[in-house]
C-alpha cells in the first residue's frame, strides 16, 4: 500500500505519529526512523508513551494520525507483513506458565510456522543457558531466567526487526548486563533492534536514542552526541545531610538546576562556572559538613533532566 | 496442531478446575435422580373406590403389587381427601368415578383420577407417571380379553404444586446447563484469559491468524463438553433409568447444534469482556440464569407472563431442552424436531456472524 519512503535501509520509520486515548495524549507527533541493523533506544519514565509506540509499531494498535512503516510495510494495511517478519517482547512476561520452556519454545516456533532446530543457531546462545531447566514450569523461572526464554521465543522466527519493550525492567543488573550483550551479537547477525528501557545507564549501549517524555521526543540522536551538547559545566554535591542540602542548593539564587542523583547532587549554576570555594562558604554557613564538591561529566539523566526542563 | 495440544496442557495442569468441570455434571445429575429414585419407592396410596367392583379391584391389586406403592387407606368420600394428605397417610389418592367397572364393560370408557400430593413435586410427577402406567397396564391386558377397546382415563391432579418440576425435565436441563457452561462460559474465559495474561499480543504480533487461534482454543472444550454429554448419557441410562425413548443419532445432532451456539456464544463474550472476572460474570448472569430460569427447566414457559414467554424464545437452551425431551422422553423421531433445529441452526449462524464481526485483529 502506502511504500512512500521505502528505504531499504530504514528499517522502521515513523512520520508525525500521534495516539490519543479519550482525553489523554500518549503520543504527540512522532518522527523518528531507525536504521537497519542498528540498536534504536526509546529512553523515558513510565508513562512517557514508551508502549504505546511499541503497540503502534506491532500493529496492536491504531495511531489517530500519521504513518508508520516497518521493513517497508504500513502498520495499518499490511499488518499481515509486519506480523510474520518482525519479534515482539512485550513489557510484562507474555508466556504460559503453566507450560515448560521447551513447550513455550516449540508452540511459538509453530505458530510462526517453523522449528527449534530450524532456527537453533540464532537462539543458541541464549537458549542453551536456559536449558537445563527446559522441563521447568515457565513461571516457576527467576526473573533473568524469563527474559532469556521471552527473547529465545520472540527470536525462534528469525525476524528482521526486534521489538523489546522494557525488556530489563524487574531484571537483577547482572541478568541485564548479560542481557545487552545478546542484544549486541544479534546486531551482529543484522537484526535490527528497537528497544524501551526506564534506566537511563543503559542508553550507552545503544547505537542511537530517543529520549521520550509525555508521548514527545526530546531529541534523538547517538548517546555522545546528547552529552556533548550538553552546555553547562556540572558539578556534583555531597554532605551529610542530603535532603537539607538539596533545599539549600535550590534557595540559592544562582542554581541553574538541581537534582539528586543517587547518593549525590547534580547541580548546574547560571554563570556557567561555580566557584567551589564560594558554594562550598555558603554550604559551611548553612551549617553542612563534610562537604564534598567534585565537577563531573553529564551522563543522559543529566540531559534528559535539562532537556525535559524546557 | 500444537496450538490445540497447549490448549489440553492448559486445562490438564489446571486439576482443580478440571475436575470441576467433569464433575459438576456428575454431582448435578446425582443430586437430581436421587430425589427421583429414593422417594418413589413404596408410596402410600389411598383408594376412593365408591363401587367396590372387580375393575377397580383388580388395578388397586395390581398398585398394591409393584414396588412403587402400598395402597394403606380406603376412604369412602371426596371430603375424606384432604385430611389424607394433610396426616401425611397418603401421597396419592386413587378415585375410581361411580359404576367404575360397568362404565368400562359396558361403555368402553371409565375414568379414574389420581390425585397427587405434589409438595415433593419431582417425586409427585414420578409415581403419578408409574401409576398411569400401571393403569395403561391393565387396559392392555383387558385389551387382550376382548375385542372391544376398552379405555380408562386416568385425570392427573397435582395438589398443593400445579407449576410441576418435570421429573423427567432435569436430564435435559442439566444437559442444555452444562453444554452451556462448559461452551460459554469456559471458551470466553480461556480466550480472555490470553488477553489478561498479555499472551494474546504476541498471539497477534504472529502470522498465526486470530480466527485460528480462536478455534484452535475452542477445540478442548468442544472435546470436554461432548465427554460430559457422555457421562450424563451414562448416568441418566444406567443409574437413573431414564432411557433413550427416541434416536439416539438425532439426540447427538441436535446436542452438537447446541454446543455449536454455545461456543458461538462463549466466542461473542469473549470478544466483549477484557478481563475473566467479566467474561464469568457475562457468562454466569447472562446465560446460566436465563438458562436456569427461562429455560423451562424449572418453571414451565407457558405458566410464564407473555413477556417472558416472548423472552425465552431467545434462550438456546429452551429449544435444546425441548428438543431433548421430545427424543429423550417422548421418544419422537428427526421430524419432530425440525423446528426447534431450525432455531438452533439459526441462531449458531447470527451469534457466529456478530462475533466475527465483532472480533478484532487488534487489541482495541
Amino acid at each position: 500500500m502506502n511504500n512512500q519512503n521505502n528505504n531499504p535501509d530504514i528499517a522502521v520509520h515513523c512520520e508525525s505519529v500521534s495516539k490519543n486515548y479519550k482525553d489523554v495524549e500518549a503520543l504527540r507527533n512522532i518522527n523518528f526512523d531507525v536504521e537497519r541493523g542498528e540498536i534504536f533506544g526509546i529512553i523515558g519514565p513510565d508513562g512517557a508513551g514508551k508502549t504505546t509506540l511499541f503497540r503502534i509499531l506491532t500493529t496492536l494498535i491504531l495511531a489517530n494520525e500519521g504513518t508508520a512503516l516497518v521493513d517497508g510495510f504500513n502498520v495499518v494495511g499490511d499488518y499481515r507483513d509486519i506480523r510474520k517478519r518482525v519479534g515482539y517482547m512485550p513489557g510484562r512476561f507474555s508466556l504460559y506458565q503453566d507450560l515448560t520452556v521447551e513447550e513455550n519454545l516449540n508452540f511459538f516456533a509453530t505458530v510462526f510456522n517453523t522449528t527449534i532446530e530450524e532456527n537453533y543457531d540464532l537462539v543458541k546462545d541464549i537458549y542453551q543457558q536456559i536449558e537445563p531447566f527446559k522441563n521447568r514450569r515457565a513461571g516457576k523461572l527467576s526473573g533473568g531466567m524469563k527474559q532469556k526464554l521471552a527473547l529465545s521465543c520472540a527470536l525462534i522466527h528469525k525476524p528482521s526487526v526486534l521489538f523489546l519493550d522494557e525488556p530489563t525492567t524487574g531484571v537483577d543488573p547482572v541478568s541485564r548486563k548479560e542481557f545487552w550483550g545478546m542484544l549486541k551479537n544479534l546486531k551482529a547477525q543484522g537484526i535490527t533492534i528497537l528497544v524501551s528501557t526506564p534506566y537511563m545507564d543503559e542508553a550507552s549501549l545503544c547505537d542511537r536514542i530517543a529520549l521520550i517524555q509525555n508521548g514527545e521526543f526530546l531529541t534523538i540522536d547517538t548517546p555522545k552526541n546528547i552529552v556533548s551538547q550538553y552546555k553547562n559545566k556540572l558539578w556534583a554535591v555531597e554532605s551529610d545531610e542530603m535532603h537539607k542540602l538539596l533545599l539549600d542548593l535550590r534557595a540559592n539564587e544562582t542554581t541553574k538546576s538541581c537534582f539528586a542523583f543517587g547518593d549525590k547532587i547534580h547541580i548546574s549554576m547560571d554563570n556557567g562556572d561555580l566557584i567551589v570555594d564560594s558554594l562550598q562558604k555558603l554550604l559551611l554557613e548553612k551549617g553542612h559538613t563534610n562537604i564534598f564538591i567534585r565537577e563531573i561529566e553529564p551522563t543522559i539523566e543529566d540531559c534528559f533532566m535539562q532537556l525535559s526542563q524546557r | 496442531m500444537s496450538f490445540i495440544r497447549k490448549e489440553f496442557y492448559h486445562i490438564l495442569r489446571d486439576k482443580t478446575t478440571m475436575m470441576i468441570l467433569l464433575g459438576i455434571p456428575i454431582i448435578q445429575m446425582i443430586l437430581f435422580g436421587f430425589a427421583l429414585t429414593t422417594e418413589v419407592k413404596n408410596t402410600q396410596v389411598a383408594v376412593l373406590a365408591p363401587t367396590n367392583d372387580e375393575a377397580a379391584q383388580r388395578i388397586i391389586n395390581k398398585l398394591n403389587a409393584s414396588a412403587y406403592f402400598d395402597v394403606t387407606e380406603q376412604i369412602h368420600s371426596t371430603s375424606e381427601i384432604q385430611p389424607i394428605f394433610r396426616d401425611a397417610k397418603a401421597k396419592l389418592v386413587v378415585v375410581f368415578e361411580d359404576h367404575f367397572g360397568d362404565k368400562l364393560r359396558h361403555n368402553g370408557v371409565a375414568h379414574v383420577q389420581l390425585i397427587a400430593d405434589a409438595t415433593d413435586p419431582n417425586a409427585a410427577t414420578s409415581f403419578s407417571f408409574y401409576a398411569t402406567n400401571i393403569i395403561a397396564g391393565y387396559q392392555q391386558e383387558l385389551m387382550g380379553e376382548a375385542k372391544n377397546p376398552y379405555q380408562i382415563t386416568p385425570e392427573v391432579k397435582m395438589l398443593y404444586n400445579p407449576q410441576m418440576i418435570g421429573a423427567f425435565n432435569f436430564v435435559p436441563g442439566v444437559l442444555g446447563m452444562i453444554l452451556i457452561l462448559i461452551c460459554a462460559m469456559m471458551t470466553s474465559i480461556a480466550i480472555v484469559r490470553e488477553k489478561e495474561k498479555g499472551t494474546m499480543e504476541i498471539l497477534l504480533v504472529s502470522p498465526m491468524k486470530p480466527i485460528y487461534t480462536i478455534l484452535s482454543k475452542i477445540t478442548p472444550y468442544f472435546v470436554l463438553s461432548c465427554i460430559n454429554f457422555a457421562t450424563i448419557m451414562l448416568l441418566s441410562v444406567f443409574v437413573l433409568k431414564v432411557p433413550i425413548a427416541g434416536s439416539f443419532m438425532s439426540l447427538i445432532v441436535v446436542s452438537l447444534l447446541y454446543i455449536f451456539v454455545s461456543l458461538a456464544l462463549g466466542l461473542l463474550i469473549s470478544t466483549i469482556a477484557t478481563t475473566q472476572i467479566a467474561a464469568m460474570l457475562m457468562s454466569g448472569m447472562g446465560l446460566m440464569i436465563p438458562v436456569m430460569l427461562l429455560s423451562g427447566m424449572i418453571f414451565p414457559i407457558e405458566n410464564m407472563p407473555v413477556a417472558l414467554q416472548v423472552l425465552s424464545n431467545v434462550i438456546p437452551a429452551r429449544w435444546y431442552i425441548a428438543a431433548v425431551k421430545a427424543v429423550m422422553i417422548q421418544g419422537l423421531g428427526f421430524s419432530a424436531i425440525l423446528k426447534e433445529m431450525g432455531v438452533l441452526a439459526l441462531m449458531a449462524t447470527v451469534l457466529i456472524a456478530i462475533s466475527l464481526r465483532k472480533f478484532k485483529v487488534r487489541l482495541e
